[in-house]
């Protein structure tokens, strides 16, 4: 669960969110939308507590981020940013065993257990049978799979994630929120993603954040709706209609 | 050890080495000058190729190493003002070596803190290695002011120092390079985990539990024990640190730092004691042979991430 309590953020004089005050609970899905530049990425990554240039508190489970020790944020928040990650040499069984690493010891070897969960979060991502293959010859869609199931091998009650559709074609979009879908819903993960697609944030989300600057608003998709927020920020140019 | 100036076959090296029978001359240059050469060609190999990969995993950067981020010009900047300046102090003998090896130690890392600032400010790779190289030539501006402003004999030893060698470490100046070498080596070993985490980038190595102040020291402070050390006892040797990690990718098919770092010791040790036993064989310093084989690695990474990109 994450919680914000009159949490404010912004750079210099700008300021991009004002005294948000919401609860993220858990077995959730949430799409955090809004125009370029509103501060979606700024968000996230407060929440992850990679920025702590805001006022107020975010709490994860009840603990404050800014107090929390960075292996213990790493145990309660997984992030999936957006840089594509490919290293060559690196297979995908690598990159999902690094997410193992605020468990395992100095030298990061795998435990029994630890090889299980990376197989498992390979699994649940449909991504299974790729295990031993290198990222750098992978394409957009199966490398952001691998991402997530690093996230998941994680194992944190929170996984954030920054635009994960961007490179992603339309098909692989659905597809990828749909496994989004199910593993907040079957693994009861509280998962948060910035996304510039309406139709998924509004169609396939539990909840939907809307950055309204300077307001943070967060609503059921319907209620967002009926409230007329999307087509004031959104509008629909005049020759489409 | 058979190979430099006077040849010496190996049935007496072996003789000098186990205490046998020899004449005391040829015990002596054994013993005192290519014993101690060859250590130092595996020490210096191993340190340098380590650093290599550390700083390219650091800066996720395949062209890092410390002849490039302007560290091994810090450090010669450090060894400049000490040679150059020491005779005027009047320092001596043993302390003139751990003087030497502090003074690179503190050129190395601080020109290793400006560059760790400036790509934390600026993410973009090719700016970061033009500012390194830029950063190099401004330092070894400087050392040209100072070389031209100093007395004639501490300027031989200068000059003599830049062009590497191997050779010039005596006994006294390995028992300081030999512990700090080591004490980097080690602190590399400890750093397998941040160094794969860091693979990822530091966004993801942060929420996966790294504690940046801690690695990123962890990591200067090895780097800074390993190129600094060498620099200061052989002179700026360049490429080996560049161009062996990528051998060891290739050669060991793998990015896991936990195959990597024991890998390019063994590699560096290795092409070090080749090159320096090529280098006495046709009496040219260590640095052209470096460059001779290191060039063209260089160039082969350059082309493959090329076509990577493309």
């Amino acid at each position: 669960m994450i919680k914000l309590c009159d949490f404010s953020i912004g750079y210099g004089h700008r300021i991009l969110i004002s005294d948000a005050s919401t609860t993220v609970p858990s077995s959730c899905l949430t799409a955090l939308i809004g125009r370029n530049g509103t501060g979606k990425s700024t968000l996230l990554r407060a929440i992850g507590g990679m920025n702590v240039g805001y006022s107020g508190a975010i709490e994860i489970d009840g603990a404050d981020v800014r107090t929390i020790t960075p292996l213990g944020k790493a145990k309660l928040i997984a992030y999936v940013t957006t840089e594509r990650v490919r290293v060559p040499g690196l297979s995908c069984a690598d990159v999902v065993a690094l997410g193992r690493a605020p468990y395992t010891g100095w030298a990061g070897s795998l435990s029994e257990l630890d090889r299980r969960i990376v197989a498992d979060s390979l699994d649940a991502v449909g991504m299974g049978e790729y295990a031993h293959r290198t990222m750098d010859r992978m394409s957009d869609g199966e490398c952001q799979r691998v991402m997530i199931a690093r996230a998941l091998a994680q194992d944190t009650p929170v996984i954030l994630l920054d635009e994960p559709t961007s490179f992603l074609d339309m098909p692989n979009r659905y597809e990828l929120c749909t496994l989004l879908c199910k593993l907040a819903h079957e693994r009861g993960k509280c998962i948060v993603f910035s996304t510039h697609e309406l139709d998924i944030a509004l169609h396939m989300c539990d909840a939907v954040m809307l950055i309204d600057s300077p307001r943070l608003i967060n609503l059921p998709p319907a209620q967002l709706l009926a409230g007329g927020y999307i087509d004031r920020l959104f509008p629909i140019p005049e020759w489409m209609k | 050890m058979a190979t430099g100036t006077v040849n010496i076959a190996m049935s007496q090296v072996i003789a000098a080495l186990s205490g046998g029978e020899c004449p005391p001359a040829i015990a002596k240059i054994v013993v005192n000058i290519r014993l101690v050469k060859a250590i130092v060609a595996l020490l210096a190999g191993a340190a340098l190729t380590v650093s290599g990969l550390e700083m390219q995993t650091l800066f996720r950067n395949p062209l890092a190493g410390p002849y490039v981020l302007g560290i091994s010009s810090g450090a010669s900047l450090g060894v400049a003002i000490f040679v150059l300046g020491a005779p005027l102090i009047g320092f001596s003998g043993y302390l003139v070596s751990f003087g030497v090896a502090g003074a690179a130690w503190t050129g190395a890392a601080l020109v290793l803190a400006v560059m760790a600032l400036v790509a934390r400010r600026i993410g973009n790779i090719m700016v970061i290695l033009i500012l390194g190289i830029m950063f190099s030539s401004g330092i070894s501006a400087i050392v040209q002011v100072l070389q031209y402003l100093s007395h004639e004999d501490a300027l031989k030893t200068f000059v003599i120092w830049t062009m590497g060698s191997l050779g010039d470490v005596t006994f006294s100046q390995l028992s300081i390079a030999l512990p700090a070498i080591f004490a980097g080596l080690a602190l590399s070993v400890v750093a397998v985990k941040p160094l794969n985490m860091l693979l990822l980038g530091e966004d993801y190595a942060c929420s996966m539990g790294l504690n940046p102040g801690r690695s990123r020291a962890l990591l200067f402070g090895s780097t800074t024990l390993l190129a600094g050390t060498v620099t200061a006892f052989c002179g700026p040797i360049g490429f080996v640190g560049m161009a062996l990690p990528h051998v060891a990718r290739m050669l060991f098919a793998d990015a896991d730092h936990r195959v990597l770092i024991p890998g390019c010791m063994l590699l560096g040790a290795d092409v070090m004691l080749l090159c320096d036993i090529i280098s006495k064989f046709f009496t040219v310093p260590i640095n052209a042979i470096t460059a001779l084989l290191g060039i063209p690695v260089v160039v082969l990474v350059v082309i493959k991430n090329r076509s990577m990109a493309a």
